[in-house]
């Protein structure tokens, strides 16, 4: 899959507080992605990692704390220019309803990057091309399966080649049988030297695709390492509670 | 004279009804389309501010847009129109002269812009929070995300309402005949009644009526079919199943882990 390799960067996220009032769902989260490196994000819900993908793009502001694209901090930038730069898939795909799988496409290219009609058209055939959906340009999200959907998604982040991507739950909400085709189009990415941040509940995705899994709880990543580590030798006893839940 | 045939005649006369069906087709049908979807043309963009005034996180266009609904959605539209039509004239006169023409179009659109307001504020709060995330995560800006992403869904999904509006437009356009129009400016319902004045015949009043009915009937049903459509969704190919599980050209491999 052509991906901007080239252009990957590192991801660091450093002491990330955040409260919705008396809640606090981030209580000084750490993650390090190394530049192309993908690191899986596990913990069980309510743990604060959908929150701490959406702080990394700012959808949602931290309290306190840092996030660092090669050691600059993303708080320093416009947050819709930096959200170009960031590519994000969502559990329910966000897909726009009204529009076709190509205009989901290339919405943005047109109006965000100013490509002209046919460079964008041309940008998202070949992005679609490559999830395997060329031949759903015209089709209307709601015509196509969970799986074909999320496809179309990321190939929507892709097309404005963006520098990071972030996953949220991105097969959770899919049917078992439509879960792998998303998984191959995510493994193919983090093997292209894409840098990653996956929230996932795929113990197997985390273990072969990751170079870091890190696990949260209450809002603090409380272990994180190379899967091999994190799966056979987990140190904290609340890791091991989890991982003998899931697995 | 039996009192039955009277009646009858009172409102059946053929010859009364022909007499006024060429100044009804001629001239009231195309003013009371024009009164109509120009004010609903204009009520629309109007309309649309004030919704996006009412959904704004500031009160100074909060309050204002709620202050205007409640205003014109409250004051009966015969007094809207007065007001307007004969407040605004000294106004009107310097910019088309002695036409009323003009303010009625004002006095229906900024009637309509009160109902439509609330109208499309519903339908963009009905649009899920996650497309504005998914618009935002784009890099959209939140006024970007409003124009391209949310708004059009929000307005597609209230045009059944937006329907019914444009239903109570050609209505109420007949309202305007207070204004004193000119000859050439009189919609269905001044032309029925000047006949009907005129013979003491209501034939012409109801063949008004009919015309009325023949635009809005249609649309009625109109409404109830995109209610339909847009409840079931578009009649298109239903979701297939992702038989390719595998993308062309992918190989599920990602990288060997060990």
């Amino acid at each position: 899959m052509t991906t901007s390799t080239a252009t990957s960067v590192s991801l660091a996220v450093r002491d990330v507080h955040l409260a919705f009032g008396a809640h606090r769902v981030l209580r000084g989260a750490d993650l390090d992605v190394a530049r192309g490196g993908t690191a899986c994000v596990i913990g069980p819900s309510g743990s604060g990692k959908s929150t701490l993908l959406r702080t990394i793009n700012r959808l949602i502001e931290p309290d306190r704390g840092d996030v660092l694209l090669d050691g600059r901090s993303v708080l320093r930038d416009d947050p819709d220019a930096l959200r170009q730069r960031i590519g994000m898939v969502f559990q329910q795909f966000n897909l726009f309803p009204h529009l076709s799988v190509l205009r989901n496409v290339t919405l943005a290219l047109r109006k965000l990057k100013k490509l002209d009609e046919d460079e964008a058209v041309a940008l998202a055939r070949a992005q679609l091309d490559l999830v395997g959906l060329a031949g759903k340009v015209d089709a209307r999200p709601a015509q196509l399966s969970g799986g074909q959907q999320q496809r179309v998604a990321i190939a929507r982040a892709l097309a404005l080649r963006p520098q990071v991507m972030l996953f949220d739950e991105a097969t959770s909400a899919l049917d078992p049988e439509l879960v792998k085709g998303v998984l191959a189009v995510m493994a193919d990415l983090a093997a292209a030297g894409m840098t990653m941040v996956v929230v996932t509940h795929e113990m197997g995705f985390a273990r072969t695709v990751a170079d870091t899994v890190a696990f949260m709880d209450a809002g603090v990543v409380l272990e994180a390492g190379p899967p091999a580590a994190v799966f056979e030798a987990p140190a904290h006893p609340r890791l091991r509670r989890f991982l003998s839940q899931v697995l | 004279m039996d009192s039955l045939s009277t009646l009858w005649e009172t409102f059946f006369d053929g010859d009364s009804m022909r007499e006024a069906l060429p100044e009804m087709l001629t001239v009231g049908l195309p003013n009371t389309l024009i009164l109509a979807v120009s004010a609903a043309l204009l009520g629309s963009v109007l309309g649309m501010l004030l919704a996006v005034a009412g959904i704004s996180r500031t009160r100074w266009l909060r309050w204002p847009a709620r202050l205007y609904t409640d205003v014109f959605r409250g004051l009966p539209a015969a007094a809207t129109i007065l007001l307007i039509g004969v407040g605004l004239a000294p106004l009107g006169m310097e910019i088309w002269g002695p036409n009323p023409y003009p303010l009625g179009v004002l006095a229906l659109s900024l009637i309509a812009a009160a109902y439509l307001g609330e109208i499309f504020r519903a339908g963009i709060l009905s649009v899920e929070a996650a497309q504005l995330e998914g618009a935002r995560a784009l890099g959209f800006s939140w006024a970007e995300s409003m124009r391209l992403v949310i708004i059009p869904q929000g307005v597609r999904r209230v045009l059944p309402a937006w329907v019914n509006q444009l239903i109570a437009l050609i209505k109420d356009s007949s309202l305007v005949y207070f204004l004193g129009l000119l000859a050439s400016q009189r919609e269905l319902f001044r032309i029925g009644q000047d006949y009907a004045a005129n013979t003491g015949n209501q034939s012409a009043l109801l063949l008004a009526g009919l015309f009325y009915l023949v635009l809005t009937v249609p649309l009625t049903h109109a409404v109830n079919w995109l209610d339909r459509r847009l409840r079931q969704g578009r009649p298109a190919a239903p979701p297939e199943p992702d038989t390719d599980l595998t993308p062309a050209g992918v190989t599920p491999t990602g990288r060997d882990p060990r």
